[in-house]
């Protein structure tokens, strides 16, 4: 098989994979696959933006929290049907990006990190000041009638599962062909020698607002996914918690791979699951589950700092786009 | 080589068929008379509801005791399974889910956390699993959730609220400022509470509401009106001490108005801890006294055995550890109303969850009893909220001291949805 051929079938064989697994798994695990999948989308985006970009946001839960809200107030307010809310939900969260942008990418490295920090937490602060409207810390659940995509229904597990799986897909197949793309390789030259790129004509800031604006529209998607497939928006979605777990997701499978993501995604549900388990015949490990995953994460960057796929891509699997 | 032929007859078949449908029939007899009914517990074990979490495991674990102990539910002995929910709605969903889906779980029990209750309850009604919750909040009653969703155990806050107003009204003054959490719990207080004032002809003056992310609280203090005669004073989570404690260097040892608070801001804090010493005299709204009262009900000595708690509240273990005294009660009845519904209902398994549920929205009057160590309790099936007395407590010496309680209909309020008209 040819080296630029190989990329395409792995993605098609993940997808397929999945495809299976949500067929032939027990409703727990696929419906906690159906989760991993919209998170992994989140993950793909934080991984276009820090990745291949080099961008170290934490302020990504603002964007994943203006998917949520798009879709979960219009579904709301205007009993809009989950298709549209879908789709403001993926503006909502690109545009919040743009805005965001153009702002925080005056700064870089440490400082862009905390201007996006900020960003996030007057975000999460906005929320809560419009609580009337946004239901505040506590939220609101979605009316049942705003869940249904094409006479499909969102809250029942086969069309939650497929259309979990059909965004992911898209996600996952737009990643790998937009780091393949021209622009993708912009986007690396900004992660590895910023100065060098502008000396070769490209213009630093269009790549990065650009990148950065293409990670909001996933988070959006992400975002409005979760709230119209799972039947709840709420301002956790734009706690710092939701900045740090992409970069956790993007860390463990690899930083700058596509599949890394979902890899990193599905690895620390796999741990959480596990001392959850273990917690119940162990009662020592009760409320561990973040220690153990803290610790996983050590274990990663002393023995593998690329994460999993980028550790593999290392040590001979070079074609792993 | 002989060479054998399966050659059956009809009656032959009939007969194999009927043994072995019998055969195949009876494990499952066997294990629905004989198998623990098991019941799922989400619970705060880590994040911002630790503190309550602990002592709800505790509560829960010693009314399973007791309920095993008494011959099960409808023969069948009780299992809890505790999973932790993280204090967030998302892994509260998460969490409803796998207790269902993967554990097995009958019903499922909810915990104190609004956002985790609301977050939670649409993967409830999609599971179509019970999700008896012990949140206190308004949102069961509102009409916010859904069939599946009912809180059985604890007073929700807008009765509480209502209950308070004449009390403070007609003891401590008519003018009142509120300090409250700038998130939806506070917004109840604030709410409720300023209309339930106006109705006694008092007013609220002020209302300062603190940002949840906050660690430091002495510039609101500063916002409290000098006119002020009553301060009406709510907080919850990690910073609760940090805040009685600024309220107290605020004040020093001059003149400060009446104190009123919900013991929200005392929980698992010892009311003797040093700085606190300005509480003396001031009152707090408490559900389930933490010091037991000189005319406590005669289940009080028991239950607090049960739970291992002394009569002033602590561990008997570890004085230092002082209980979630007036909330987790909520764990303890929530459980014999299941009980008490599983019984009623004749629940043999998941099938009759729904039989289960309409069990429940047909229970009225619940009695004093061990199964309600709080006080009786009338439970209303169209809200799928439960009301009960309320407690009024002044620091004497150091101990919250019960000074009044209130009757069930101080805190009575219109219904605002009927859930029994919607579907299953």
């Amino acid at each position: 098989m040819g080296e630029s051929v190989k990329p395409f079938a792995l993605h098609l064989a993940l997808i397929l994979a999945l495809a299976v697994a949500l067929a032939v798994l027990p409703p727990y695990p696929a419906t906690m696959l159906a989760r991993i999948l919209v998170l992994a989308v989140f993950a793909m985006g934080y991984n276009l933006a820090y990745g291949y970009t080099g961008l170290l946001s934490l302020g990504h839960a603002l964007f994943l929290a203006a998917g949520v809200f798009a879709a979960g107030l219009s579904a709301q307010f205007w009993g809009l049907s989950a298709g549209p809310a879908l789709l403001l939900g993926v503006l909502a969260g690109g545009g919040m990006a743009a805005a965001v942008g153009l702002l925080a990418l005056r700064t870089a490295g440490v400082s862009f990190m905390i201007v996006t920090l900020m960003f996030a937490q007057a975000g999460y602060l906005t929320i809560l000041y419009f609580g009337p409207i946004t239901g505040g810390d506590e939220g609101f659940t979605l009316p049942a009638a705003s869940r249904v995509i094409l006479g499909f229904d969102m809250s029942t597990d086969t069309p939650r599962f497929v259309a979990a799986l059909f965004l992911f897909a898209i996600g996952l197949l737009v990643s790998l062909a937009l780091v393949r793309s021209p622009f993708g390789r912009s986007m690396v030259a900004m992660r590895e020698n910023e100065e060098r790129s502008r000396m070769l004509g490209i213009n630093p800031f269009t790549v990065k607002l650009a990148a950065l604006v293409i990670s909001g529209l996933y988070a959006g998607a992400a975002g409005a996914a979760y709230a119209l497939l799972f039947g709840y928006a709420g301002a956790n979605f734009a706690t710092i918690q939701y900045s740090i777990l992409p970069m956790l997701y993007v860390l463990l499978g690899g930083a700058g791979t596509t599949i890394g993501p979902f890899l990193g995604a599905l690895l620390m549900f796999v741990l959480i699951e596990g001392t959850s388990r273990l917690a119940r015949l162990w009662p020592v490990l009760e409320g561990m589950d973040y220690f153990v995953i803290g610790a996983a994460l050590v274990v990663l960057v002393l023995f593998a700092p690329r994460g999993i796929l980028g550790t593999l891509r290392e040590r001979g699997l070079k074609w792993l786009p | 080589m002989t060479k054998t032929t399966f050659n059956p007859t009809r009656r032959g078949l009939l007969m194999a068929g009927g043994a072995g449908l019998l055969t195949a029939a009876l494990p499952s007899y066997v294990a629905a008379q004989g198998a623990p009914i098991k019941i799922g517990f989400q619970l705060h074990r880590t994040g911002i509801g630790a503190s309550y979490g602990r002592w709800y495991e505790r509560t829960a674990q010693a009314a399973l005791k007791l309920i095993n102990d008494g011959g099960g539910i409808n023969g069948r002995p009780v299992e809890i399974l505790f999973d932790d929910d993280a204090t967030d709605p998302a892994r509260g969903a998460e969490v409803v889910d796998k207790l269902t889906q993967s554990d097995g779980c009958e019903v499922v029990m909810g915990t104190l956390f609004s956002h985790v209750v609301i977050g939670s309850a649409p993967r409830a009604a999609e599971l179509k699993v019970p999700y008896l919750v012990c949140s206190e909040g308004y949102h069961v009653a509102s009409g916010m959730l859904n069939r599946w969703t009912l809180q059985p155990g604890i007073t929700d806050v807008r009765s509480q609220i209502s209950a308070m107003a004449p009390w403070v009204s007609a003891n401590l003054g008519k003018k009142v400022a509120m300090i409250f959490p700038d998130f939806a719990f506070g917004y109840d207080h604030r709410d409720f509470f300023t209309a339930a004032m106006v109705a006694q002809g008092g007013e609220v003056i002020a209302q300062i509401a603190v940002p949840p992310t906050e660690t430091s609280f002495t510039k609101y203090f500063a916002q409290i009106p000098a006119e002020t005669e009553v301060l009406y004073h709510v907080m919850v989570g990690p910073g609760v001490l940090t805040f009685v404690k600024e309220l107290g260097e605020f004040y020093g040892s001059g003149a400060k108005p009446q104190m009123f608070g919900f013991i929200d801001s005392l929980e698992a804090v010892d009311t003797a801890t040093p700085g606190l010493e300005f509480l003396e005299g001031t009152h707090f709204w408490e559900a389930h006294n933490r010091v037991k009262p000189a005319d406590a009900g005669e289940h009080e000595a028991a239950y607090r055995a049960a739970v291992g708690v002394d009569d002033n509240g602590a561990s008997v273990s570890d004085a230092a550890d002082v209980a979630t005294y007036s909330h987790m009660f909520s764990t303890w009845e929530t459980l014999f109303a299941i009980k008490a519904g599983m019984e009623a209902s004749g629940y043999a398994g998941p099938a009759d969850r729904q039989k289960f549920v309409e069990a429940m929205e047909a229970m009225t009057d619940m009695p004093y009893g061990i199964e309600r160590p709080q006080g009786a309790k009338v439970f209303n099936g169209k809200t799928h909220q439960v009301f009960g007395s309320q407690n009024i407590s002044q620091v004497q010496g150091g101990k919250l001291v019960r000074v009044h309680q209130t009757l069930m209909e101080d805190g009575a309020y219109p219904d605002a949805v009927d859930y029994t008209t919607m579907s299953f």
